[in-house]
């Protein structure tokens, strides 16, 4: 799937979903992102990795609405050609009117709630305009019902990808851990994003539930040519199915381009290995000893 | 027996409409998990528009059917009360939202003083009196069952069904519920918490100014000091039904309402409070939940 090549940006089609510009996030004293620029192309896969603490949630954060950065823009283009300055939107509205979801490091369903409810949740403000307010809904008028079927056929349609239709009258507490990821990414879903964020999707998945998750993925991106953004550390993860992959280090980009590139990159050895910041000299030098001698 | 029955059948209108009462607190408890102290007032600026409003509809249109009269009553309490209630809860309660615990109740006390006093100032201290609307008795068995108990009592089945529907079974319940568990996460899936969270308290105000409404039909009397035991005892009820459950907060305010006329019958009446507040006492020590209240296991 990813282009064999290790430069990144030449052979992408230049059309970006997401474009980060300059963001920095200040938490008092702490940087926790400076200077960031990247870009996420449409209807791919960009994985967003790095060491504990390198400010990658914190991006999140930041496209998503949850914190007001400090400094930079992001921008969101839709396929409408519409564009969105995130930064700027309160966090319903970014979901609502720029088409961007996403979910959480730890699980937040709302547990109380059955399966299919939570997906219904997720369809609130169609379900809220076919009603009229709920007001013409409780007359039980057609365009209400209708909308309302529909909004069950989808959650049915996502309920069936993630293999949860089985479960969809359960509280969504009760199910097992590696269901409630793939639930809380068919909810994302029917918000009906052009974007969608995921944090650590295979945190705490085992092989088997990982595998399922991989394959939830590589069909929301192929069916629905949704594009994705994706925090991960399952390198198993990151390097199957992402088409891009940039790599933070300190709240600072160290690396940018696809998986092969990144793997390759120097930097981004020293930045996993934990090499002292002196030392990525040498480290880069003796690489590139390597490949010289790998090359005569 | 049949003393008995009368007492059950004046308990039962005295707790439908601690019930209608106590959906407005336990609603807005389940979504912001604040107590609006001030909801009593509530209740009790609708009884006082209702009167307002029956005074100029009475004084223009001599001769109205009685049903419509108090239609127009309950429609123009219930458009003041939502007003003043979707007022509060924007200047006074949603700027302090994530401050700590106690700011909100304490603004929600002030809201209450705030609100009987304006009544006190507005509209005088001393008690208003309406003539009776609904004045026919029918006798069942020797018991005197009124119609104004008749249509308290179903007025209260009907709202209770109507909105146990709208949370459990619309979208805009589902977002309520959605928002009460986790308000970030709510906000996330595109749902606009601030208006939801003003919705509430617009169903609340509602319900609470039918309740006001009715009691004012049923007393005939109206004064700005309404608001404060009538809204701790549908608070009470609220409680003892288990906080954030519907039918619970109708069951507490049957079981107070019943605690009261029944105690009021058989022994002193200067102690029917007394009785109701030691009976939501015990019942606490062994139900801290409430009647239908779930308890909260922490999973660990």
């Amino acid at each position: 799937m990813a282009p064999e090549t290790n430069t990144a940006t030449d052979t992408m089609t230049n059309d970006p979903i997401l474009k980060v510009e300059h963001l920095s996030m200040r938490f008092g004293g702490l940087m926790a992102i400076n200077d960031l620029s990247f870009e996420a192309q449409r209807g791919e896969i960009t994985a967003l990795i790095g060491p504990n603490g390198a400010g990658k949630t914190t991006v999140f954060n930041c496209v998503t609405g949850f914190y007001k950065p400090t400094m930079g823009m992001i921008s969101m283009r839709q396929a409408s050609g519409k564009t969105f300055l995130l930064e700027r939107m309160p966090d319903f509205e970014i979901t609502r009117d720029a088409k961007v979801a996403r979910t959480f490091q730890n699980i937040r369903l709302f547990t109380g709630l059955t399966v299919l409810e939570n997906l219904l949740v997720a369809q609130h403000n169609t379900l809220m305009k076919a009603s009229g307010y709920t007001i013409l809904g409780l007359l039980g008028l057609p365009a209400y019902k209708n909308a309302s079927a529909a909004s069950i056929e989808l959650a049915k349609h996502w309920l069936e990808k993630a293999h949860l239709i089985e479960r969809a009258d359960d509280p969504a507490g009760d199910l097992p851990y590696g269901a409630q990821r793939r639930l809380e990414i068919a909810r994302a879903m029917c918000t009906g994003p052009e974007f969608l964020c995921l944090d650590e999707p295979a945190a705490g998945l085992n092989p088997r539930e990982s595998l399922a998750l991989n394959e939830l993925l590589t069909g929301i991106r192929r069916d629905t040519g949704t594009s994705i953004l994706l925090i991960e550390h399952d390198m198993s993860v990151v390097m199957e199915i992402s088409d891009h992959v940039v790599v933070l280090e300190y709240g600072q980009k160290i690396s940018d381009g696809t998986p092969d590139h990144v793997k390759n990159d120097p930097k981004v050895i020293a930045a996993y290995l934990g090499v002292e910041d002196e030392e990525v000299e040498e480290v880069i030098e003796e690489i590139e000893e390597i490949e010289e001698g790998g090359k005569h | 027996m049949e003393y008995f029955i009368q007492q059950l059948v004046n308990g039962l209108t005295l707790g439908s409409i601690y019930g209608l009462i106590a959906i407005g607190y336990t609603m807005v408890y389940g979504i912001i998990g604040m107590i609006n102290f001030a909801h009593g007032d509530i209740f009790m600026l609708g009884g006082f528009a209702a009167l307002i409003i029956f005074l100029v509809i009475t004084s223009i249109f001599v001769g109205l059917p009685v049903v419509i009269l108090l239609l127009i009553m309950m429609a123009a309490a219930m458009l003041t009360a939502a007003l003043w209630n979707w007022t509060i809860e924007k200047v006074a309660y949603r700027p302090l939202r994530g401050s700590f615990r106690l700011a909100p109740l304490i603004t929600a006390i002030g809201m209450s003083i705030t609100l009987s006093n304006f009544i006190q100032v507005t509209q005088g201290p001393r008690n208003k009196p309406i003539p009776p609307l609904v004045s026919s008795v029918y006798n069942v068995f020797g018991i005197s069952i009124a119609l104004k108990q008749i249509i308290i009592v179903l007025l209260t089945v009907i709202l209770l069904t109507v909105f146990w529907y709208i949370v459990n079974k619309t979208s805009l319940g589902r977002a309520q519920r959605a928002t009460e568990q986790d308000r970030k996460m709510a906000a996330l899936l595109g749902i606009d918490v601030d208006r939801t969270i003003s919705i509430t308290f617009i169903m609340g105000a509602g319900l609470a100014a039918v309740a006001g409404t009715m009691y004012l039909m049923y007393y005939g009397v109206a004064v700005f000091s309404d608001g404060f035991i009538p809204g701790v005892k549908a608070f009470t009820a609220a409680v003892l039904g288990g906080i954030g459950s519907l039918p619970g907060a109708v069951i507490g305010g049957l079981l107070i309402g019943l605690i009261e006329s029944l105690w009021s019958a058989y022994f002193t009446i200067d102690y029917k409070d007394v009785a109701t507040f030691s009976i939501l006492a015990i019942v606490l020590i062994f139900k801290p939940s409430g009647i239908l209240g779930r308890p909260e296991v922490e999973k660990v």
